[in-house]
């Protein structure tokens, strides 16, 4: 039971893009499909997240071999977390690209490329082998690429070159270290690597033991877009269509952070007085180069884009603060940013489809035709910024009361001004797209003011109901989040599941 | 192309290209070769045929897409590890059987080898994919 649980949320999505594939030309069967197996995504997410839930961690030997010589497939809670959470993102995304996405990108291999970058996500979040996790970025990279580009254009294609180059350059770093820490420590099992990488500390020099953990850092910070490399994301993000950007901005870079997270936390802890103190230097630079950046923004979407970069610096403050109260509120913030982020994404589409741009200057009173909509924006924008008793807040606290309690002073006080600030420009999204009156320049050309929006709404109001939901409960929720935190900062468990007694 | 020399040549390397491919491929587990090399063969084989009478002639010749090619090969992948799965023990787990082939003497037959096999199917639809799409352009 274990052995399916650990592979279903691989395997679904890998039936489901063998089947839209086969599927290709008859297109109310692919969606059909599509939708259906991003609900069986997040049904075997839920499966996985309940079984992790209760008795600890979970493991899987692939092909049978023991580890450390074959693959493990292991979750611990923070992993199932993330599989549950990018399960459901994945199903309201594909819910709500089956109402906004173009029939011509469709018939470019749309649903097969969805399922098999979410194949990638979860593939990435469950693998207990480093090599095993280059190759599942490398199937989110390659899927992600075509999305990317899907249908040409000459705005895309400028954005996804930018996209391409910035994440191979990070793959090839990300190889170079893995060869060098095979090199070292003869293994890349993680949960081997923590015993086996303190072994070899010992007889080498501090330079090479200080390099290696600097190339992962450098090579997950572009994916993750961390400062200063986070450039790609802001260039790139807002040129696909709505439904990719939503999902892109979701999970892509939360892959990268999780990245960060495990091997920081169970790999490179031996040298934390040097390694965490510059993660904690990064999250701040991020956290503030972040939010100036969406400040100076007039398009919906980069204000956004820039806010994932300066959300980013949360969750690795979370890291850097290396606690298992730092870590439960990263594992927390992470989940919270998510689906607020897909959210608010989404959310940009459908006005989009009501002002024909998003262009904050030539947007404007989309609060006296349509108070929905603009109640459905406040509620992620809100919890983005961190106001209680949306998720967000309670993320944010958490960070806070960790920080307080370590002693880092500095990095709260930062972390609460980058906070105002983000309430400052979600405030102006508001002001600007939905208070202001609408400019006299009459209709734009796209513009449908009158658009239907009960289907495209769905995915949104559902996304929106799970930010209240959590900030309402967030006492078990947060209770979660710290077992998670616990999991990580007490390695032990993990390294038992993986390397002691095999599959249960 | 209309070369004489290579339309004679093609129909005489075709065959004994692709039968070079599925050696290549039986011979992967042990020794030099496998799916994946088997299938470029293969590829290699059908790109001969599409550059001398051209991708509509390929396309006719070889009666699937290439597009179901490719999912065809990955269920196949699917299937070998769901393999392990169904017999109770993890994904991808190596399950071996005899063939009994009278006087040829038994084969060992395994999953193994129905994952090489897709990977063989998805490496001839991917590259002839690529290829008759740019011998249309």
């Amino acid at each position: 039971m274990t052995d399916l649980l650990l592979v279903l949320p691989v395997l679904i999505p890998m039936s489901t893009g063998i089947l839209t594939l086969l599927a290709w030309r008859r297109r109310r069967l692919q969606r059909g499909l599509s939708l259906a197996g991003a609900a069986g995504l997040l049904a075997a997410g839920v499966a996985l997240f309940a079984e992790v839930s209760g008795p600890g961690i979970l493991s899987s030997q692939i092909g049978g071999w023991p580890a450390p010589f074959g693959i493990t497939f292991v979750a611990d809670l923070f992993s199932a977390v993330m599989v549950l959470v990018a399960g459901l993102v994945g199903f309201t995304v594909a819910l709500y690209s089956l109402t906004s996405i173009d029939p011509i990108l469709e018939s470019f291999g749309y649903h097969p490329l969805y399922h098999f970058l979410l194949m990638g996500v979860s593939g990435a979040f469950l693998t207990g082998d480093l090599f095993n996790l280059y190759v599942w970025f490398e199937v989110m990279l390659v899927s992600s690429f075509v999305l990317m580009a899907l249908g040409g254009g000459r705005r895309r294609t400028d954005g996804a070159v930018k996209y391409v180059t910035l994440n191979l350059l990070s793959s090839t770093l990300f190889l170079v270290a893995l060869g060098i820490l095979y090199g070292l420590a003869g293994t890349l099992n993680m949960a081997d690597l923590a015993g086996k990488f303190a072994q070899v500390s010992a007889s080498q020099p501090v330079g090479v033991l200080r390099m290696l953990p600097m190339l992962f850092l450098i090579a997950f910070g572009i994916k993750a877009a961390a400062f200063p490399l986070f450039f790609w994301l802001p260039a790139s993000y807002h040129t696909p269509p709505i439904a990719i950007s939503a999902l892109f901005a979701g999970l892509l870079t939360k892959v990268g952070v999780y990245a960060l997270i495990r091997v920081f936390s169970l790999i490179f802890v031996g040298d934390t007085a040097y390694t965490h103190t510059l993660i904690l230097v990064i999250a701040g630079l991020t956290m503030v180069t972040g939010v100036f950046g969406a400040i100076s923004q007039n398009e919906f979407r980069r204000i956004l884009s820039f806010h994932i970069v300066s959300q980013i610096g949360y969750m690795i403050m979370g890291l850097g603060l290396g606690t298992p109260l730092g870590l439960a509120a990263a594992v927390f913030y992470i989940a919270h940013h998510i689906f607020v982020k897909t959210n608010l994404f989404l959310i940009s589409g459908v006005v989009q489809r009501l002002g024909g741009t998003l262009d904050l200057r030539k947007l404007g009173g989309l609060y006296a035709t349509r108070p929905v909509v603009a109640g459905l924006f406040l509620v992620p924008a809100l919890s983005l910024a961190g106001v209680p008793p949306l998720s967000g807040f309670f993320a944010k606290l958490g960070l806070v009361q960790a920080g307080v309690a370590d002693g880092r002073y500095l990095i709260v006080a930062v972390s609460l001004a980058v906070s105002l600030l983000t309430l400052y420009s979600m405030t102006k999204i508001w002001n600007e797209a939905f208070w202001k009156k609408a400019p006299e320049a009459g209709a734009r050309e796209g513009a449908r003011p009158d658009a239907d929006l009960r289907a495209p709404l769905v995915p949104v109001a559902l996304l929106a109901a799970v930010t209240v939901v959590v900030g309402l409960a967030a006492g078990p929720v947060f209770g979660v989040a710290e077992r998670a935190g616990a999991q990580l900062a007490h390695p032990a468990g993990y390294i038992e599941a993986v390397l002691g007694g095999g599959s249960r | 192309m209309t070369s004489l020399i290579l339309q004679v040549a093609v129909r005489v390397l075709m065959p004994l290209l692709l039968m070079f491919s599925v050696f290549l491929l039986v011979r992967g587990h042990n020794l030099p070769g496998g799916g994946f090399s088997g299938g470029l063969v293969a590829a290699s084989a059908w790109a001969l045929f599409a550059i001398v009478y051209g991708a509509g002639a390929a396309r006719r010749a070889l009666r699937v897409d290439p597009l179901t090619l490719i999912a065809a090969g990955l269920g196949t992948i699917l299937a070998s590890g769901a393999v392990g799965l169904v017999s109770g023990r993890p994904f991808l787990t190596g399950l071996w059987g005899a063939l009994d082939l009278g006087a040829y003497g038994a084969w060992m037959v395994g999953t193994p080898l129905l994952f090489d096999f897709g990977v063989y199917l998805s490496v001839i639809g991917v590259v002839l994919t690529i290829i008759f799409v740019l011998e249309e352009e």
